[in-house]
């Protein structure tokens, strides 16, 4: 079988000067002097900050519409699709007599590994994932962050489809509910 | 010097021109100051958390800008434990046996959602956090942390060996605390 390639040979014995090391020596400070009139690429973290892309997924928050509600209806998908389960909710009803909302949501930062399921999965688009990458806690209760700091990182987001305003009785009209659109589109037809 | 000054102000300001020339503080001051400047790291590189680790250490992110650059993989010169990446049920003993071998005074950081709280991996081999069998003293969350989070936590724990020699002049050294077993 004809050999393919030639092996490497062996360095020779070093001669005198490189026995000196000075050579190599010189060789590295001449990289290192190279090295210093570079680009500096050290970003000075506590001063200065990553610019993070738009989709960037920090810890998950929850957020209110600008009326102040908060979005969430405990519907439980989030909880369920959480791959780590760093996510627990009990939900209540509200006074609005529609929806019912969240007694307790509470996210175990150290549990969520900010996969953006939550986000994905949400239908009333309630919890985002914010561009938070920074925080460190001392304890292990400290990670668990209460429904109140969730929604007070997540703050708010204008709710395109104002769905509360069609669910809810206004007292203007007399309380009257008007129905949602689409349901019961079948019936008048 | 005792006794009243003729005047008030003046002795201000001799104290004043004195403390232009003196240094003063006091040991345990001293020594935090020493400490926290100059922590060196044990990575205990378990996962992927490790690569995020390697990458604190690198150019990019500096932690020789925190005096925190000298990692040191014998446990015997090391005074910060970093555990990054998943602990599971086989590497624990070493992982707390690296934890005894450190010298005291030392801390723990314990880095990503893993090391903290076992994180996706609810399963029969891997610790449910790696503070159910050593001492941890920051937490940093993220799977796995950037860089900076780890910095966020390197900075934390310098906070805490300042208030710690705070504490230990007092006559209490603050007491490590027992993660309940209810909180996962």
């Amino acid at each position: 079988m004809p050999l393919s390639g030639t092996p490497v040979r062996r360095p020779g014995r070093p001669g005198l000067l490189e026995l000196t090391y000075l050579p190599s020596i010189l060789k590295g400070m001449w990289i290192t002097l190279r090295h210093m009139f570079r680009r500096k690429v050290t970003m000075q973290y506590p001063e200065e900050r990553w610019t993070l892309p738009e989709n960037y997924r920090g810890l998950p928050a929850l957020v209110r519409d600008e009326e102040g509600r908060v979005k969430c209806v405990a519907c439980f998908l989030c909880e369920y699709v959480c791959p780590p389960k760093a996510i627990h909710i009990e939900a209540q009803e509200i006074d609005t007599g529609v929806e019912k909302g969240p007694r307790i949501f509470d996210i175990n930062m150290l549990r969520c590994i900010m996969c953006g399921y939550c986000e994905e999965v949400c239908p009333e688009q309630a919890i985002f994932l914010t561009k938070e990458y920074t925080t460190v806690g001392v304890s292990r209760e400290e990670m668990i962050y209460p429904k109140e700091k969730l929604l007070e990182m997540g703050g708010v987001r204008p709710d395109p489809i104002k769905k509360w305003g069609r669910l809810t009785p206004r007292p203007a009209d007399g309380g009257r509910v008007d129905a949602p659109a689409g349901a019961g589109s079948s019936v008048t037809r | 010097m005792s006794g009243p000054a003729p005047g008030g102000a003046s002795d201000a300001e001799d104290r004043q021109s004195l403390e232009q020339w003196i240094l003063t503080t006091r040991l345990a001051d001293y020594v935090a100051w020493g400490r926290k400047n100059s922590l060196w790291p044990m990575p205990m590189g378990l996962a992927c958390c490790a690569i995020e680790l390697m990458a604190m250490v690198a150019p990019r992110y500096d932690v020789a800008r925190f005096g925190a650059e000298a990692l040191r993989f014998s446990p015997r010169q090391a005074d910060l434990m970093i555990v990054a990446g998943t602990v599971t049920k086989k590497m624990a003993p070493a992982v707390k046996r690296i934890f005894d071998q450190m010298p005291e005074p030392k801390w723990v950081i314990s880095m990503g959602a893993c090391a903290s709280s076992g994180g996706m991996f609810r399963s029969y081999p891997v610790v449910q956090g790696v503070d159910e069998i050593i001492p941890v003293d920051v937490y940093v969350p993220g799977c796995p942390p950037r860089p900076e989070a780890l910095i966020e936590g390197v900075m934390k724990v310098q906070q805490l060996v300042d208030e710690g020699a705070r504490t230990a002049r007092g006559g209490t050294r603050p007491e490590r605390r027992v993660p309940a077993a209810g909180t996962r």
